[in-house]
């Protein structure tokens, strides 16, 4: 998604990597690129002039009186520059002392809102809330049975009337009450900012629910106009939060940066898949160190620690390391790795395999296979693999409804992995 | 070594991406979960009524509604005697705000420069006209026909293809009503198996325009629900299939590569595909570029749709398309019922960008 920008920024960087100190003439030169970078990445003009004057404040003043080389000065400015354009802290979700808590979903036509709606109520029934959907999208033909797929998928009920969307708002935020559940989710038809009347309908299903958190569904692809969509929905409705939809893309997401920075709202959470549960609370000073190509290391750690058990992790480092990992650790750690979301997204996490993983395709149903054939092998197999031959590979394969070439090519990347895991081994600081 | 658990996701990844070369395959997974669907919703009144298909809307009409940022900047550089460096700046900075892109700005931007270093454009006005007439003329010469050759046999076969959430379904309903309002016999193929509904969708688009309409089980291959299609209309001798596709993003190898397989699978039944249509957001940034490059090499993309474009949203990108792909914009969705739905022009559309 930001590769590019971090790609653009680094090339700057690396042109100053030669240089001793930050002459005028220099950040001239850097803020030229770092525009066209932040233009291409689809940041606001007038975000990116407001952006460019802070950075060369600090950049041109700060330069004589440090140590630190250029290329660091210039990473650790635009850096912090802007974790501070894309919001400082995280937006705490919070709940309503009288139950339900409302959330209200808006934005333009297909910017993925009933999607998110979706993804959203499912990460409160994570959170051990008890959402419920209300479909108010009564425009586009189906969406309120899109919505009651989504919601059978991921087991939250979904209640949807016809007629007049602020009346079904208004039964809906009814049932919810009945029924006890304590979050709401409502989602809205997809409008145009500039349609006076669909924009008074929203206004009056906010003023029906009174929404605890109103979220503007953004597309990660939006270009200039996010700003306009941005503050015209923010005059409607007051805005709480973004949601950030389709970040698994390749668009850089400038958009994300310009609204914060024009609305002030925090983006809350961003969707990085087409699965239910890529969903996740947006972190902006992570994404600021992804933008500039740290990958979103502190995502990982988190993620991680809530499925690791962190001595358990620790024995099987340690294995690794010293090259007695058996194939049934590994299975083991796959488990792990499952539980931590789609497996993509967990790889693309980690620093400098993104754009590794730009061309493979890894889907969940690869672990699956991964997992079948060794599942597939007797202990003293997986214990040894050096032992499988012709024979056991044959039926390897046949238990596992794979092909010999797969158990083999398993085997092969196995056995290198350990290689390499024992170099690392040794490359790692003592304890 | 508390960070060592890291090296343990890593090797799970190493092996992972090595076995993945080989069984790569899908990767939206099996079938979706068959919970039975909840009892459909009866369709809304809100736009129920078939919308009778008068003469398109006119590009002015429509547009009118958000313009304001050339024809500010146009107003600021007019307002000076002489072209000095803030009239670049305007200009720049309203080109760039329509979304078209640094290098075309700057490639157009410099090309006045030379004519006004050569003396050939010496006032604000004579400045401004030329970019007018130089962004129009980047557009100019396209054939923006709907391609429809009978001869190449029956049905004609139109695809639809894009990115999640650009306007496909909508796009599609809007040309099936205009191409039955034009006297032809359609026949829609439910190719999005994918996204929740989308059948039902397309489904209600098919009895409001009175198409036929084709549909496959969620999570069935698309392309079987095409070639289905494409064999029902030849059988019932009807003119033109119009395929509907999930969107994706150009970035999912193994949804291009099913796309892919789309196009190649529609004419393996009798007839032709003539026109693979991608619909792109006007509200889409750079990314739009980056979209149709990936699907026109996946497709051979023959137009696009650029769709709510009666938004605020100026659509600029689509100079990028034209001018570097070479890929003519066809079709233009400026509202939501179906007679909303007009073709390209390129002279009202830059004249747009300008006009108060």
């Amino acid at each position: 998604m930001f590769e590019s920008l971090s790609d653009r920024l680094g090339a700057v960087v690396g042109k100053l990597r030669n240089r001793g100190r930050l002459s005028a003439a220099d950040v001239d030169e850097i803020l030229g690129e770092i525009r066209t970078a932040l233009l291409e990445a689809d940041v606001n003009v007038t975000v990116v002039r407001n952006v460019l004057a802070r950075i060369r404040e600090k950049a041109v003043g700060v330069d004589v009186s440090k140590a630190l080389d250029p290329a660091q000065q210039v990473v650790k400015i635009v850096h912090a520059e802007l974790i501070g354009l894309l919001g400082g802290e995280a937006l705490k979700i919070t709940y309503a002392s009288q139950p339900p808590t409302v959330v209200l979903m808006a934005g333009l036509q297909g910017s993925g809102k009933t999607t998110s709606a979706a993804k959203l109520a499912s990460w409160f029934k994570k959170q051990g809330r008890q959402p419920m959907l209300v479909g108010a999208d009564l425009q586009r033909p189906a969406a309120v049975e899109q919505l009651r797929v989504l919601g059978s998928q991921i087991g939250v009920p979904v209640f949807s009337a016809p007629g007049d969307p602020v009346e079904t708002a208004r039964l809906g935020l009814e049932e919810a009450r009945r029924l006890g559940r304590n979050v709401l989710v409502v989602d809205t038809a997809g409008r145009l900012a500039i349609d006076a009347e669909m924009m008074d309908q929203v206004r009056r299903i906010s003023e029906t629910v009174q929404p605890r958190y109103t979220f503007l569904v953004v597309d990660a692809m939006t270009g200039q106009d996010a700003v306009t969509v941005a503050e015209a929905f923010n005059a409607t409705l007051s805005i709480d939060g973004v949601i950030l939809s389709k970040l698994d893309g390749d668009a850089r997401g400038g958009a994300a940066l310009s609204v914060k920075e024009v609305i002030g709202k925090p983006i809350a959470f961003a969707a990085t898949g087409e699965k239910l549960d890529a969903f996740e609370q947006f972190h902006p000073d992570r994404m600021a160190g992804r933008i500039l190509g740290m990958g979103d290391m502190l995502s990982l750690i988190e993620q991680a620690e809530q499925v690791f058990e962190k001595e358990e992790a620790e024995k099987t480092a340690k294995k690794l390391v010293s090259g007695k990992f058996t194939l049934d650790d590994f299975l083991d750690q796959l488990q792990q790795l499952k539980k931590m979301g789609p497996v993509q997204n967990v790889l693309g996490m980690l620093p400098g395999v993104g754009a590794q993983l730009k061309g493979a395709e890894i889907g969940d149903d690869q672990v699956q296979r991964t997992e079948a054939i060794i599942r597939s092998m007797t202990p003293e197999e997986r214990e040894n693999p050096s032992i499988i031959n012709g024979s056991r590979r044959t039926r390897i394969a046949k238990g596992s409804g794979t092909q010999v070439q797969d158990v083999n090519r398993l085997v092969k990347q196995f056995g290198e992995m350990q290689k390499m895991m024992k170099q690392f081994g040794g490359r790692l600081p003592p304890r | 070594m508390n960070d060592l658990w890291i090296y343990v996701a890593v090797a799970a990844a190493v092996l992972v991406v090595g076995g993945a070369v080989v069984v790569a395959r899908r990767s939206r997974g099996g079938p979706a979960p068959s919970a039975p669907a909840a009892p459909v919703a009866p369709a809304p009144a809100t736009i129920d009524a078939p919308a009778p298909v008068a003469a398109p809307p006119s590009f002015r009409d429509r547009l009118a509604r958000a313009r304001g940022v050339f024809a500010s900047a146009t107003t600021g550089v007019l307002r000076r005697s002489a072209i000095d460096q803030s009239t670049w700046h305007d200009l720049e900075e309203a080109m760039l705000r329509a979304d078209l892109g640094v290098k075309v700005t700057t490639s157009l931007l410099d090309s006045l420069r030379d004519r006004v270093k050569r003396r050939e454009i010496t006032d604000p006005a004579a400045l401004i006209s030329a970019l007018r007439v130089d962004m129009a003329s980047r557009l100019a010469g396209a054939d923006r026909s709907l391609g429809f050759d009978a001869s190449r046999g029956t049905p004609n076969i139109w695809l639809m293809v894009g990115v999640n959430g650009a306007g496909k379904t909508t796009s599609l309903a809007k040309i099936a009503a205009q191409q039955i309002a034009q006297g032809r016999s359609v026949l829609m193929a439910a190719g999005d198996t994918f996204r929740a509904a989308a059948g039902e969708q397309l489904e209600t688009w098919a009895t409001r325009t009175g198409a036929a309409i084709v549909r496959g089980a969620e999570g069935a291959d698309p392309s079987s629900v095409v070639f289905d299609g494409v064999q029902s209309a030849a059988a019932r001798n009807i003119d033109l299939v119009l395929a509907d596709t999930a969107g994706r993003l150009q970035t999912n190898t193994n949804l291009m590569d099913e796309l892919r397989k789309v196009r190649r699978v529609a004419e393996k039944a009798a007839g032709a595909v003539t026109e693979v249509l991608l619909v792109i957001d006007a509200t889409t940034g750079q990314n739009g570029l980056v979209q149709a490059r990936q699907f026109a090499e996946a497709t051979q993309v023959t137009g696009v749709v650029l769709t709510k474009l009666d938004g605020s949203a100026k659509g600029g990108i689509v100079f990028a398309i034209e001018t570097e792909l070479g890929i003519p914009v066809k079709l233009v969705g400026l509202g939501e019922t179906v007679a909303d739905l007009a073709r390209f022009e390129p002279e009202e559309f830059v004249s747009a960008l300008f006009d108060e």
